[in-house]
C-alpha cells in the first residue's frame, strides 16, 4: 500500500494533538510519534516537520524550550501553549464535522434518494 | 492579531542570524543523531543507518532554505545577500569596476555640473531673493533695437500695471573706493529706493532707501554697502552707520549693511554698493533723468502677481506702452516695453552665458550617453564572461528573477558610487565658470552654482535610469541562457557569439558618432575663435589702454584737463609714441553715449528721431587708435573750448546721412548743438566683434564737459614697462592717485569674448572625455573579441598566418566600425551643428576643415584603441590555445 502525503493542515493538528497528550516533546520525537500512531502509514519526510513547528510557534500554539533529551543531548522541546490548547479544540471539532460529513458521502449504501 | 505576531518574529529574527541558524542545526543534527540511533538498534550497519536517516528526512539544504523562508522576511534578506554579493563581484573585478563607476561618474558630474550652474545662474541666479520665480526682466525697444526703460515711464508702469506687484529700476556702474591708502574699484548699482523691499532683503544693520530718496537731482548723497564690502574694506567696523565714504567725488553717508551672501541683481557681477536714483547723474553723467521722459537708463524688474503668467504681463505692458506713445509722441513714438524671463535678461550676464550654458547642457548630455552605452557595453561584455557563472547558478536552482535582481543590484552600486562620484565633481566645479572670466581687480565675478534638491534629484534620476538600463542588459542575456549548449564551454570567432555581437558593436557605434559630433562642434568653435582673433576690429589692437579715475578722487573740469596733459607730457618721454584721454575706451564695460541728430537736407522718416552712439576723444586720437581717415582730418589740438565744435563721422554715418558723398564741412547738429564736419574715418567695431557697421561719430574731448578717464596709448615698450611708467607719471603729479588695470586692446576684445572662449573650453574638457570614453569602450570590445577568439586566432597562426595578418584582421574590425561611427557622427553633425548658431562668427557649421579634423582624432583614438588588443592577439600562444 503506498504511503499517503500528510495534508498540511493536518499534520499542525497532529503536531498539537502529540503535544497535547503526551506533554513537552523534541522534533524526532513528534515526528517518530506521528509515524507510530498511523501505524507507519504515513511516512512523512521527516524534515518538511520543522518549518511546521517554526510556524507553530510564530503563531503562539506552540513553545520551544532548550534542555537535554533522554541520552543526554542538547535538544529542543516544544510544548503546547494555553492558545494551541483552544486552537486544538476548535480544529478537532472542526475536522470531526467534516469527517462526518465526508464518511455520509462515502458509505457504501447511503441515502442517495 | 496573529498575523501580527508572526511578523514580530520575523522582524525578530531578522536581528540575531547567527544564533538561529546555530540552533537550527543543532536541532536537525540531534534529529538526524536519534534517527540513527533508533537505526542502528533495528539493527543496521552504521552506514547503512545514516544514508537511512538522510533520505527519511529528505534534502537538508531544501528544508534549511524554507525554514529560513519562514522564520525571517526573505525579501530583506535576499536584498541583503544581494548587496554583500554585488559588493564582492565589485570587488573582485576591480578594474571593470573603476572604468565603470569612472565613466558613470565623467558622465553624471559632467550634467550635474552644468545643470548646477543652470540653476545657479539662468533659474535663480539671485541669492536670498524671495519670489525669483515670479520675477522678470524689464526692457525697452525701439525701431533702433533694445533700448533700456526711462524713469518716468517706469513710474507710469508702476501706477497703471495691475498684474505686478513691484517694478524696481536699477543701472550697474562703478567707482574707486579710496579708504585710507587703499583705492580699489568697486561695482554698485544705482536703483529704486524700493530695491530691497522689492526682494525681500533686510539690512543687517542701519536701513534700506526712504521713497524720498528717490527725488531730486543729486539730493540724497546715502549709501548701503554690501556685507562683503563691509568686512573687506571696513574691516567690519561696527559703528559703520552714519560714516561718510566719497564715491564719484561726492561724499555719501553710509545708511545700511546687506546681509551676508547676497551680491545685488547682477548676472556675472558682485555689487559692493548702492544709491538712490536720485544720484544717478553723479555716477553716470549726462544730466538729470529722473524728470526726463527720453532719457533711457533704467535696466529694470518686475514681480509678477502669483499666477500671472508672462504673456499675460506683455500683453499688459504693451497696452500701456501704446498709451505713453500716444500722450508722449516726442519722446515715445515707437517706443515698447519687453519682458523677459530672468534666464533671457538681455542686459547682464545671463544673456551672454545663455548661449554657452545651453550648448554646456547638450554636450553634457551627449557624454553622459555615450558613458552609459559604454559601461552598459563593459557590462555586456562582462556578462558573456559571467555566463559560466550564471548558468552554473541557473542548473543549482536559482530563479532566473532572483538572478536579475541580483545583477540590478550590482547595477544599482555601480551607480551609487557613480552619483556620489558626480555630485563631487558638480560641488568642485561650481567656480569653474569664474575661471574662465578674466580677473580684473576690484571686480567681484559672481556666478553661482546651485546643488540645490532639484539638481540632485535630476543626477539622481539619470542614475537611476542607467542603473536600470545597464543593469538589465545582462540580466537579459543571462536570462537567455539556454542551460545546457551554454554550460559547455563556449567558444567563438573573432567577434564572439555573432548573435549578440551587433549590440555591442551598436553601443560603440554611437559613441564613436557621438564622440565624432562633439568634435567637429569643438572645431567650430575653435576655428570662430581663429577667425575673431585674426578679425580686424578696425583699430590697432596693439594700444594700451588703461583709466585714471579723477571723478572719484573730486577733480573738477580744469584740474582734470591739467592733469591729463601733464600726463600726456610725461608720458611722451617714457617710449610712448602717441597717446590720447577718451571718454570711452572700445570693448570696454561702459556704454558709449548716444544722442539724437540732424543733418542738413537729410529727412528722416514720419516720427524718427535718429540716434547715434559717439565718443568723446583728445587730440589725435584716431591716429593713437590707427583708425585710417578717408577724408580731412582728426581730431586736433587746435578743438579746444574756444574753438568752433567739430566731429569727425564714419563711412557709416556718411552713407546713412549724406548718401555717401563727402561730408566735410557740412554740419550736423548734436543735442542743439551744431558741429562742422572735419574728417571722415574709417568704419570699426565700438563694442562687439558680431556688430554690424553702424553710424558713429567722434567729438573733441575739450569741448565737452566730460572728464574723459580712459588712455589710450601707443608704444613699442612692454605693457609692463608703460604701466610701471605710467603709474610713476601719475604718482608724481598727483600722489593720492593711482592707474588702473594697463591692457591691450586685443586684451579687451578677448575679455568681451569670454563667453565664446568659456565655450570653447568647456567644449574641450568635454570632447576630452567623450574621446577617452570611446577610446574605452573601442578597446574593451577589441580585446573581448580577441580573448574570445583566441581559438581561431590561434588556428591561422598554426596554419601559418604572420604577425602582420592577424594585426590586420583584428584591426580590421576595430577601423570597420570607426569607419561607420564617423559616417553616423557626420550625419548627426549635419543635423545638429546649425544650433549653433550665436556662438559661430564666419564658420559655416558645415566647414569641412572641422568635419576631416575631427575623423583624423578620432581615427587616431580609434587605431591606439584597436592597437593594443590586436597586438596582444599576435602574440597568441597557439599550443596553448588549441589544447585548452
Amino acid at each position: 500500500m503506498p504511503k499517503s502525503d500528510v495534508l498540511h493542515g493536518s499534520l499542525a493538528l497532529m503536531v498539537l494533538r502529540i503535544l497535547d497528550t503526551l506533554g513537552p516533546q523534541h522534533g524526532w520525537g513528534i515526528a517518530r510519534r506521528i509515524e507510530q500512531i498511523s501505524g507507519d502509514v504515513l511516512e512523512l519526510n521527516q524534515g518538511t516537520l520543522y518549518p511546521a513547528l517554526l510556524r507553530l510557534e510564530q503563531m503562539g500554539w506552540i513553545a520551544s524550550k532548550w534542555g537535554s533529551s533522554e541520552n543526554n543531548r542538547r535538544a529542543r522541546f516544544y510544548s503546547i501553549t494555553r492558545a494551541g490548547k483552544k486552537q486544538l479544540a476548535a480544529e478537532a471539532e472542526n475536522w470531526e464535522k467534516i469527517a462526518e460529513i465526508l464518511g455520509r458521502f462515502l458509505k457504501p449504501s447511503g441515502d442517495w434518494s | 492579531m496573529t498575523a501580527l505576531r508572526v511578523l514580530w518574529h520575523r522582524v525578530a529574527a531578522l536581528f540575531r542570524p547567527r544564533t538561529l541558524e546555530r540552533d537550527l542545526d543543532d536541532e536537525l543534527q540531534f534529529h538526524l543523531a536519534m534517527e540513527i540511533a533508533e537505526n542502528v538498534r533495528r539493527g543496521m550497519n552504521a552506514r547503512d543507518a545514516r544514508s537511512a536517516a538522510l533520505r527519511h528526512f529528505g534534502g537538508i539544504a531544501a528544508i534549511k532554505e524554507t525554514y529560513r523562508d519562514t522564520r525571517g522576511l526573505p525579501m530583506i534578506e535576499t536584498a541583503w545577500h544581494d548587496i554583500r554579493y554585488g559588493f564582492r563581484m565589485v570587488a573582485r573585478n576591480p578594474g571593470f569596476s573603476f572604468l565603470a563607476i569612472l565613466c558613470l561618474t565623467l558622465g553624471i558630474g559632467a550634467t550635474t555640473s552644468v545643470c548646477s550652474w543652470i540653476e545657479g545662474i539662468l533659474l535663480r541666479p539671485f541669492p536670498l531673493v524671495a519670489h525669483q520665480n515670479r520675477m522678470v526682466a524689464i526692457s525697452g525697444f525701439d525701431r533702433n533695437g533694445r533700448t533700456n526703460v526711462s524713469w518716468p515711464d517706469l513710474q507710469d508702469l508702476r501706477k497703471n500695471a495691475t498684474l505686478f506687484d513691484t517694478f524696481i529700476a536699477e543701472h550697474i556702474g562703478g567707482t574707486t573706493l579710496s579708504i585710507g591708502n587703499r583705492a580699489e574699484r568697486a561695482s554698485g548699482s544705482v536703483v529704486s529706493s524700493n530695491y530691497f523691499d522689492a526682494l525681500g532683503i533686510r539690512p543687517i544693520m542701519g536701513r534700506g532707501f526712504d521713497p524720498s530718496e528717490d527725488v531730486g537731482h543729486d539730493a540724497h548723497p546715502v549709501t548701503v554697502i554690501s556685507y562683503e564690502a563691509w568686512q573687506d574694506r571696513y574691516g567690519g567696523d561696527a559703528g559703520i552707520i552714519g560714516k561718510t565714504q566719497r564715491l564719484n567725488g561726492v561724499q555719501h553717508t553710509i545708511i545700511g549693511v546687506m546681509p551676508q551672501g547676497f551680491s545685488g541683481t547682477f548676472v556675472g557681477y558682485g555689487f559692493q554698493f548702492w544709491v538712490p536714483a536720485s544720484m544717478e547723474d553723479n555716477f553716470e553723467g549726462g544730466g538729470f533723468k529722473l524728470d526726463n521722459r527720453g532719457a533711457r537708463w533704467i535696466e529694470g524688474f518686475a514681480f509678477l502677481k502669483p499666477g500671472v503668467s508672462i504673456e499675460q504681463a506683455q500683453a499688459e505692458v504693451s497696452a500701456i506702452a501704446k498709451h505713453l506713445e500716444a500722450a508722449f509722441p516726442a519722446t515715445n513714438r515707437g517706443f515698447g516695453f519687453q519682458l523677459y524671463p530672468l534666464w533671457q535678461t538681455p542686459f547682464n550676464g545671463a544673456g551672454t552665458l545663455l548661449p554657452t550654458l545651453r550648448i554646456s547642457f547638450v554636450v553634457a548630455c551627449v557624454v553622459l550617453l555615450i558613458a552609459c552605452a559604454n559601461v552598459g557595453n563593459l557590462l555586456l561584455v562582462r556578462s558573456f564572461s559571467r555566463r559560466h557563472e550564471m548558468t552554473v547558478r541557473l542548473s543549482v536552482g536559482a530563479g532566473r528573477l532572483r538572478l536579475m535582481k541580483q545583477l540590478l543590484t550590482e547595477g544599482l552600486i555601480l551607480s551609487t558610487a557613480a552619483t556620489a562620484g558626480g555630485l563631487l565633481i558638480a560641488y568642485w566645479s561650481r567656480d569653474l565658470l569664474k575661471m574662465f572670466f578674466p580677473p580684473s581687480p576690484g571686480i567681484v565675478i559672481n556666478f553661482p552654482a546651485e546643488i540645490d534638491f532639484r539638481v540632485l534629484a535630476l543626477s539622481a534620476g539619470v542614475s537611476l535610469i542607467t542603473t536600470v538600463l545597464f543593469g538589465l542588459v545582462p540580466a537579459m542575456q543571462a536570462s537567455k541562457i539556454d542551460l545546457a549548449s551554454a554550460i559547455k564551454s563556449e567558444s567563438g570567432g573573432v567577434v564572439g557569439g555573432r548573435g549578440k555581437a551587433w549590440v555591442r558593436s551598436g553601443l560603440v557605434l554611437v559613441q564613436v558618432s557621438l564622440s565624432f559630433l562633439l568634435l567637429v562642434g569643438m572645431g567650430l568653435l575653435l576655428k570662430s575663435m581663429r577667425a575673431m582673433q585674426d578679425a580686424d576690429p578696425g583699430f590697432n589692437t596693439k594700444v594700451l589702454s588703461t583709466s585714471v579715475d579723477m571723478m572719484s578722487a573730486g577733480y573738477d573740469l580744469p584740474r582734470a584737463r591739467n592733469f591729463q596733459d601733464q600726463v600726456l607730457s610725461r608720458m611722451q618721454g617714457a617710449g610712448v609714441d602717441a597717446a590720447a584721454w577718451a571718454r570711452v575706451t572700445p570693448f570696454s564695460y561702459r556704454s558709449y553715449p548716444e544722442a539724437g541728430i540732424a543733418v542738413d537736407g537729410f529727412v528722416a522718416q514720419p516720427g524718427e528721431q535718429p540716434v547715434v552712439a559717439f565718443n568723446e576723444v583728445g587730440a589725435g586720437y584716431l591716429g593713437v587708435m590707427g583708425i585710417p581717415l578717408i577724408y580731412g582730418r582728426d581730431i586736433g589740438i587746435e578743438d579746444n573750448e574756444t574753438a568752433a565744435p567739430v566731429a569727425v563721422v564714419n563711412e557709416a554715418m556718411v552713407r546713412r546721412f549724406w548718401r555717401g558723398e563727402n561730408p566735410v564741412g557740412r554740419r550736423v547738429q548734436v543735442k542743439g548743438r551744431w558741429l562742422r564736419v572735419v574728417g571722415v574715418a574709417k568704419n570699426a567695431k565700438y563694442s562687439s566683434m558680431l556688430e554690424s557697421d553702424k553710424p558713429f561719430f567722434y567729438t573733441p574731448l575739450r569741448q565737452s564737459a566730460t572728464l574723459g578717464q580712459y588712455l589710450q596709448m601707443r608704444t613699442r615698450a612692454g605693457a609692463e614697462k608703460v604701466a610701471f611708467a605710467l603709474a610713476r607719471a601719475v604718482k608724481g603729479i598727483d600722489s593720492n592717485m593711482a592707474p588702473g588695470e594697463v591692457l591691450t586692446l586685443r586684451d579687451q576684445v578677448d575679455r568681451m569674448n569670454w563667453s565664446r572662449r568659456a565655450a570653447v573650453n568647456l567644449l574641450a574638457i568635454f570632447c576630452c572625455m567623450a574621446l577617452l570614453l570611446a577610446g574605452i569602450g573601442l578597446y574593451g570590445v577589441m580585446s573581448y573579441a580577441v580573448s574570445q577568439g583566441t581559438r581561431e586566432l590561434a588556428l591561422r597562426i598554426a596554419l601559418g598566418a604572420t604577425s602582420r595578418q592577424l594585426l590586420q584582421i583584428v584591426m580590421s574590425q576595430g577601423l570597420r566600425l570607426v569607419i561607420a561611427g564617423i559616417a553616423g557622427g557626420i550625419g548627426a553633425a549635419l543635423l545638429v551643428t546649425r544650433l549653433m548658431g550665436s556662438l559661430l562668427y564666419r564658420v559655416s557649421p558645415r566647414d569641412p576643415v572641422a568635419f576631416v579634423a575631427a575623423s583624423l582624432v578620432i581615427a587616431v583614438a580609434a587605431v591606439t584603441a584597436c592597437f593594443l588588443p590586436a597586438w596582444r592577439a599576435t602574440r597568441t600562444d597557439p599550443v596553448r590555445a588549441l589544447r585548452e
